[in-house]
């Protein structure tokens, strides 16, 4: 673990030259890549109300190391890219206080799950391409546009369309993060998406061999991590994998249903 | 009426072609850079019609600054009020851009709006409905109907999604967080762009008959704005660059309602359906001051008018506790907040420890969208420049000096599509093959890479602070010329430092490199917006003029095109084009 010695120095200053009242300063430890490894950084940032983790590394990338890599894009929570480990947890950069941690160092790591680029910056680009193993949603060919939905069919799907693709559930996800198969499940964010696609009232694919088969849904114990993790509160584990994981069962497991398809060929 | 600037040249000498460093070359017959809803519609389109489509964007998929818009898409299917339709949408459109928009855009965008609606619900996407099952619309700000088809507070997010999801079965490449920093010519006609991969650095040149900018918008030059980081004007300036025709620079959206408190929220953009759904705006002596200011549409006059209010008020010494003004929905009961407007439910009790359905919201103006953009022609979005099209919010005309909510999301779909379509009808009928010249590619090499042979310099984060102070101070929601003047010297000023960037570290996903190219591109729109904001004397739509508070209506009648003469920059008032008697009885309504 190494300091950067300025870093105390510049942050005195702009404290003198921004006001008279004393600001308070944070110490992060921020991982920092290097050929082949890392370390944690400390840096000291002057905390102002309401500053979130991602405010606290602008700072530091505008005053001690503009070389600092962090994905970010809306800092408003609607766009999924500031994702990190903040003192262990995976969580939004741009959603999180300082006044969270009021008085703890805090620790900003990259999501483990997905290969280094830089500092923060994980690549990310193998959720993309499970993204696109997903056949496309398909309605009937003759629907006559415009359609009629209700709004309980809007209101049931609607918390699977809220997803940001922040992947914070990917990255904690045992079945990806610690036994890496990711040949062998999609993770949780798609688990959603077919959740989405096969209960949206127009969609005509028949999902479920994919489901089991390509998407691996059986692979899932159920842990409900990435219900934890979720910065929309979706309910993933209970509305979304369950109910795959039903879906399958039914249509895999259920005597009648194996035996007609014996018979049928 | 001409202004000529001498925009100061990079030190040293310029580059030789032998000195041009490795890069990637891709070949394709349409190249979209950005893929938030104008670029994904107009990769849609262009693919449908056979011919070979890559994207580029600076972020990931799906997080463009589209995911941000919030409350709606503007289209009349007159599914809530009956009465509605094109033409009143068309009316609405153009009363509210103060008669200045291209109107021949604005009847396109109200026409064509309903079939993009119901093209993103066929591809997947989700409205809230009637109870009938038809799709919802709410009331916006200046529409006279309710009109906006939206999902909860998260149209955006839906939007993109669904054309995220449908062009990745398209036959598109896609090229994420690549940055575009050149566009390259054949004599006058496109040939392709030039830039970075962000995470390693490495040059990449795409050779294409066709060009879409669909890059966005301009806000992060301004430090209180509602625009994701990616809102630096890239492609605005990387168009005059070439040499083609920015319009209407001068007009720059303050949407009314932004976060105020606590600090590290300051800007972030607090959706208009909260009025919409029925929010009142009240001073710190609880006075809805919109009934004052505008009587008849109160709380959804349109955003110039609601942004100056709120404003007005503050400077009146009546502003809220962090000042701001205060917006208020708690009556209309927890559970409705709660399902219409769910994101700022949380938005406020995450990032404020403010309880929207007990209490009222702080809210002030926060810079939010570029009126003004690359000149194109309304039906197939082609710029000046043979070959290169615009569409979204790079793009000039639709909305004049003031743009209605839940118009964007319907430009971005409509004249998406239109310019896809074009571009690939482009590529169709100019087979010819282009050539690239290196030296252009050495010059573009060579600007990327001085700040990091350079060292220690300038900082691009304070060069970027320091323009944003200007505009904040010379060019915001109220000017003068006095103002305006000094706004400009200061712009050239720094322009000057900013060719002493220094950037440490290497290529590899460098934010600090990255910013140092951003500062260029946002310098140069600074200075387009200030230079049209000094010859535009009168008030109009977003540009507030106290030196000049009346309308003109000489000034009524034209349009500022900005464009590049030598290293200079002249302004030049160009007529608008004046629609005929039927579209003009539409406004008299």
């Amino acid at each position: 673990m190494s300091s950067k010695a300025t870093n105390a120095t510049v942050a005195a200053e702009a404290s003198d030259a921004s006001s008279d009242t004393a600001i308070e300063e944070t110490v992060f430890r921020v991982f920092r890549s290097s050929d082949g490894g890392g370390e944690m950084v400390e840096y000291r940032v002057p905390a102002v109300p309401g500053m979130v983790v991602l405010d606290a590394m602008h700072w530091i990338q505008a005053h001690v190391d503009g070389d600092l890599a962090v994905r970010w894009n809306c800092k408003a929570a609607k766009c999924g890219s500031c994702s990190a480990e903040i003192n262990g947890m995976p969580r939004l950069m741009c959603k999180t206080r300082l006044d969270a941690f009021e008085g703890q160092e805090i620790w900003v790591q990259p999501m483990r799950t997905f290969p280094l680029i830089k500092d923060l910056v994980t690549d990310v680009q193998w959720n993309y391409e499970v993204n696109r193993e997903i056949p496309a949603f398909t309605p009937p060919s003759d629907a006559e546009s415009p359609w009629i939905i209700h709004q309980e069919d809007v209101s049931r799907l609607y918390e699977f369309r809220k997803c940001i693709e922040c992947f914070l559930c990917q990255d904690v996800c045992h079945v990806l993060r610690d036994k890496d198969q990711k040949s062998r499940y999609y993770g949780p964010r798609f688990m959603v998406r077919e959740a989405y696609l096969s209960m949206h009232p127009m969609d005509t694919v028949d999902r479920t061999r994919g489901i089991k088969e390509d998407a691996g849904v059986s692979r899932c114990n159920i842990t409900k991590c990435c219900t934890d993790v979720c910065p929309e509160h979706i309910h993933i584990t209970d509305n979304a994998i369950i109910p795959l994981k039903e879906r399958v069962v039914d249509e895999y497991y259920d005597p009648i249903l194996w035996l007609k398809r014996k018979l049928s060929g | 009426m001409d202004i000529v600037s001498n925009a100061p040249r990079p030190d040293g000498p310029a580059p030789q072609v032998g000195d041009v460093e490795p890069y990637q070359t891709l070949d394709y017959d349409v190249l979209v850079i950005g893929a938030g809803g104008a670029g994904l519609r107009a990769a849609i389109e262009a693919a449908s019609a056979g011919v070979r489509v890559a994207v580029v964007s600076k972020s990931l998929l799906g997080k463009a600054h589209t995911v941000m818009a919030e409350g709606g898409m503007a289209a009349a299917l007159a599914n809530v009020h009956p009465d509605d339709s094109w033409e009143v949408h068309y009316g609405d459109t153009m009363r509210g851009g103060q008669r200045i928009n291209q109107y021949r855009m604005a009847e396109l965008h109200a026409k064509e709006a309903p079939d993009r609606v119901y093209e993103l619900e066929r591809w997947g996407a989700l409205f809230d409905r009637t109870p009938d099952g038809r799709i919802m619309q709410r009331a916006f700000g200046a529409h006279t109907y309710n009109r906006l088809c939206h999902v909860g507070d998260r149209t955006g997010l839906e939007l993109i999604r669904t054309l995220q999801d449908r062009a990745v079965h398209a036959g598109i490449d896609f090229f994420m967080e690549t940055t575009m920093t050149r566009l390259l010519k054949d004599g006058d006609r496109v040939a392709g762009a030039f830039g970075y991969r962000r995470a390693d650095g490495s040059f990449m040149l795409f050779r294409s008959k066709a060009v879409v900018l669909a890059s966005g918008g301009w806000g992060r030059i301004y430090r209180v704005t509602s625009n994701s980081w990616e809102s630096t004007g890239d492609g605005v300036a990387m168009a005059f660059e070439a040499g083609a025709e920015l319009m209407d620079a001068e007009f720059v959206q303050f949407h009314p309602t932004g976060m105020v408190w606590p600090p590290g929220v300051r800007g972030i953009l607090v959706t208009e359906a909260v009025r919409g759904e029925g929010g009142y705006l009240y001073n710190s002596e609880h006075k809805r001051f919109m009934l004052e200011y505008d009587p008849k549409k109160k709380e959804l006059s349109s955003r110039d008018v609601v942004a100056r209010s709120i404003y007005k008020e503050v400077q009146a010494g009546r502003g809220s506790q962090h000042g701001g003004a205060y917006l208020d929905i708690t009556h209309r009961g927890a559970d409705y907040i709660k399902r219409k407007l769910p994101s700022m439910h949380e938005q406020f009790l995450t990032l404020a420890d403010v309880d929207i359905t007990k209490e009222p919201m702080e809210v002030a103006p926060t810079v939010h969208y570029a009126m003004g953009g690359v000149r194109v022609e309304p039906e197939t979005e082609a710029t000046t420049i043979p070959g290169l099209f615009a569409a979204g919010e790079v793009a000039a005309g639709l909305h004049g000096s003031n743009r209605l909510g839940g118009n964007s999301l319907t430009d971005l779909l409509v004249f998406g599509r239109r310019a896809g379509m074009a571009a690939a009808q482009f590529v169709q009928s100019h087979a010819e093959s282009l050539r690239i010249d290196e030296t252009d590619i050495a010059l573009e090499q060579d600007l990327l890479l001085r700040p990091l042979r350079r060292g220690e310099g300038e900082n691009p984060y304070a060069v970027h602070e320091a323009l944003q102070n200007i505009m904040a101070e010379q060019v915001g929601i109220k000017r003068d010329e006095d103002g305006l003047r000094q706004g400009l010297s200061s712009i050239q000023e720094l322009r000057v430092r900013s060719m002493n960037i220094g950037v440490r570290g290497d290529r590899i996903f460098n934010p600090g490199w990255h910013m140092a190219r951003d500062d260029i591109f946002m310098l140069t729109v600074a200075e387009a917006i200030t230079r049209a904001a000094i010859e535009r004397r009168e008030s109009r739509g977003a540009h507030w003029r106290i030196d000049f508070p009346e309308q003109d209506s000489e000034l009524g009648r034209v349009n500022f095109v900005v464009r590049k003469r030598g290293d200079g920059m002249e302004v030049e008032p160009v007529p608008t084009p004046q629609p005929g008697v039927q579209l003009r009885e539409l406004l008299n309504v």
